[in-house]
């Protein structure tokens, strides 16, 4: 009875690439805030890619702009090989039935007036099937995410725990059969136990229904925990990105490093000698010249400010940092560069 | 964290099915005795006006010269009688026919007409809900009761008229609440959730926030009939509503306000019952507000 989407460009094609994304939010006042900035990379199939960054550096917004909720200024999203929104190539509604997203808030992303049931079959509704299908389906999914449809489905958001409720969202965005699944701070605002019973439902939907996540945190022991690739976010820009053990263990960028200096470690071996990150990132309404991260990077030199550093691009390990480009004019360049040749 | 995990079912028993949302409201009605007490006043103050015809112990248009401002209770006449020798219960009742009339035909007319642009305003938003918003403000830039004289002046007397007027007094207010109510659902995460399930605005509009406008207006529509009422007979009074002989309490208290030295009390009686309905409408407006908030339990 279930749709299922077809896999077009066979396992080779990266399930979603996202290209030079671009939003700039207009203020009052003139100006804008460059919430996104340029940002590309691409998801493989069946991968978990984690994406981390301080509140304000624009994740959000880019989960918004990789289902098209908001739309990009500039940039292309390619979904299985075909390019979002041009004539040859997948509309938004086909493509909403293959990426969805779960929400933050479980409170404010559940329509209080509506029952579970309904809150979840109402994908499925849209998509035409009628009341009866849709409750069945609703009913399907709920038990997929653990929550008895006889006991959970007539129930109000109001009368569900916050790990029941992100049940449901889960279940809501799974409803649609989709084949990626972005998961915007999906279990920050749980508690630690509720949180490592939803990500371990969420290990478990990925494997049963062979799904692809973007995974999107401020929480770095999670981020590593379930990713495979990891995309780390400063100021609307990508610092750095790779896969998941290598940037967690030898971070390339300052940004990360720090990051990584400041989470609370319990093994005396694994501390980082690089200073801890200090006072709140830079405006996006008003970003410093060339790199965004040279006002609070230790190493900043005068080319910081000249122009920013190539941002990462394809699947390897790499940073936006011009530390890491020989010829940049970095006093350290010099140094890994030859380090890269030996 | 990672090992193979077992998913506990997350179900604590609780066996009694979840009621729907209309049932709770009336459950919590009728927890709420004020509510309970004033809902079937008004009841009753409804049936009396409908049933006047079988109640009534008078013609309410049957006119005597000997019988001109009686005092309560003479000869049969409980209420009195007015300056014509009209029975006053029997116009009373008669009236409350016209009255809540007034009272509820404009409310909601501006509810479904005001309702439907703020809602639009509100999920339009843009230049769309610009226009609609800085229109209603213009309406408000006059007191209401000075607007609803203007207009069922210009266009005459009249009931209809009248009724026509005290919409179109409604109907800015209607909109903003209705606006207000939109905007806030309609920038939560659940509307763009359901975007990204690709659904239409219709459908959106219908299923996720409908629901969630409807209680803000329709207590703020119930809390206006008690303002029609008043602002209608207000109108009547004015010579601008109802003509007479018709019975309508406004117009009952503008003819019998130059008795008001003779009979006091019969002379208050329609004031009374302008009084006692919109206490109640006022009252289950309440109630039902706070029966209608899903958060309380």
């Amino acid at each position: 009875m279930r749709m299922k989407h077809p896999d077009r460009g066979g396992p080779a094609q990266p399930m979603l690439i996202a290209d030079g994304l671009k939003k700039h939010f207009a203020i009052a006042g003139g100006g804008a805030v460059r919430a996104v900035d340029g940002v590309s990379f691409a998801v493989a199939k069946g991968e978990t890619i984690g994406i981390v960054g301080e509140s304000g550096c624009g994740k959000s917004t880019l989960a918004r702009l990789l289902l098209h909720l908001i739309r990009p200024d500039a940039g292309d999203l390619v979904f299985d090989g075909d390019k979002v929104g041009a004539p040859d190539g997948i509309d938004l509604g086909s493509l909403r039935r293959q990426a969805q997203m779960v929400f933050q808030d479980s409170a404010s992303s559940l329509n209080p007036r509506m029952p579970v049931r309904d809150s979840v079959g109402f994908g499925p509704r849209v998509l035409g099937r009628t009341r009866a299908q849709a409750a069945a389906e609703a009913d399907d999914t709920l038990r997929r995410v653990g929550l008895d449809p006889e006991l959970f489905g007539p129930r109000y958001p109001h009368e569900l725990s916050g790990g029941q409720k992100q049940r449901v969202n889960i279940a809501r965005a799974l409803a649609l059969n989709p084949r990626l699944v972005i998961l915007d701070e999906a279990v920050s605002a749980l508690d630690k136990s509720v949180e490592a019973q939803v990500l371990n439902l969420l290990a478990t939907l990925k494997r049963q229904l062979g799904l692809t996540y973007v995974f999107i945190s401020h929480d770095l022991a999670v981020v590593q925990h379930v990713s495979d690739r990891v995309l780390v976010m400063y100021l609307g820009r990508v610092a750095e990105s790779g896969p998941a053990d290598q940037v967690f263990a030898t971070p390339l960028h300052p940004y990360t490093r720090a990051l990584l200096a400041s989470r609370l470690s319990m093994d005396p071996e694994h501390r980082v000698e690089a200073a801890p990150i200090t006072g709140d990132p830079p405006s996006p309404a008003n970003p410093p010249s060339g790199c965004g991260f040279r006002t609070r990077c230790p190493h900043a030199e005068a080319v910081c400010a000249e122009h920013a550093p190539a941002a990462p691009t394809g699947q390897a390990h790499d940073a936006a940092c011009h530390m890491l480009r020989a010829g940049s004019g970095h006093s350290a360049a010099h140094l890994l560069g030859a380090q890269a040749a030996a | 964290m990672s090992q193979a995990l077992h998913l506990p079912a997350m179900a604590a028993p609780r066996p009694a099915p979840t009621p729907g949302y209309w049932s709770m409201v009336g459950r919590r009605l009728r927890r709420d005795p004020v509510t309970v007490i004033f809902c079937l006043l008004m009841l009753a103050i409804v049936l009396s006006a409908v049933c006047a015809p079988l109640i009534s112990p008078f013609d309410p248009y049957k006119e005597s010269v000997i019988l001109r401002l009686k005092p309560f209770g003479f000869r049969g006449h409980w209420l009195g009688t007015d300056e014509l020798g009209r029975d006053i219960l029997a116009r009373i009742l008669y009236g409350g026919q016209t009255t809540l009339l007034m009272g509820i035909c404009p409310v909601i007319a501006a509810c479904l007409v005001g309702g439907s642009l703020g809602v639009l305003a509100g999920y339009a938003g843009g230049w769309v809900g610009t226009l609609i918003m800085r229109t209603m403000d213009v309406f408000y830039a006059f007191p209401s009761v000075l607007l609803a004289v203007a207009i069922s002046g210009a266009m005459g007397g009249g009931m209809l008229n009248g009724m026509l007027a005290l919409a179109l007094v409604f109907v800015p207010a209607m909109c903003r609440v209705a606006e207000t109510a939109t905007t806030q659902v309609r920038n939560l995460d659940y509307v763009e959730a359901a975007r990204a399930t690709g659904a239409g605005h219709l459908m959106i509009v219908r299923h996720h926030l409908l629901g969630n406008v409807m209680a803000p207006v329709l207590v703020y529509a119930s809390s206006l009939v008690s303002v029609s009422i008043l602002l209608g007979s207000g109108l009547s009074f004015l010579g601008l509503g109802v003509r007479p002989p018709i019975p309508e309490w406004g117009l009952m208290l503008s003819t019998l306000r130059q008795s008001l030295y003779v009979q006091p009390w019969v002379c208050a009686v329609p004031g009374f019952a302008i009084f006692i309905t919109s206490i109640c409408f006022n009252l289950v407006s309440d109630g039902l507000r706070s029966a209608m908030d899903v958060r309380l339990k």
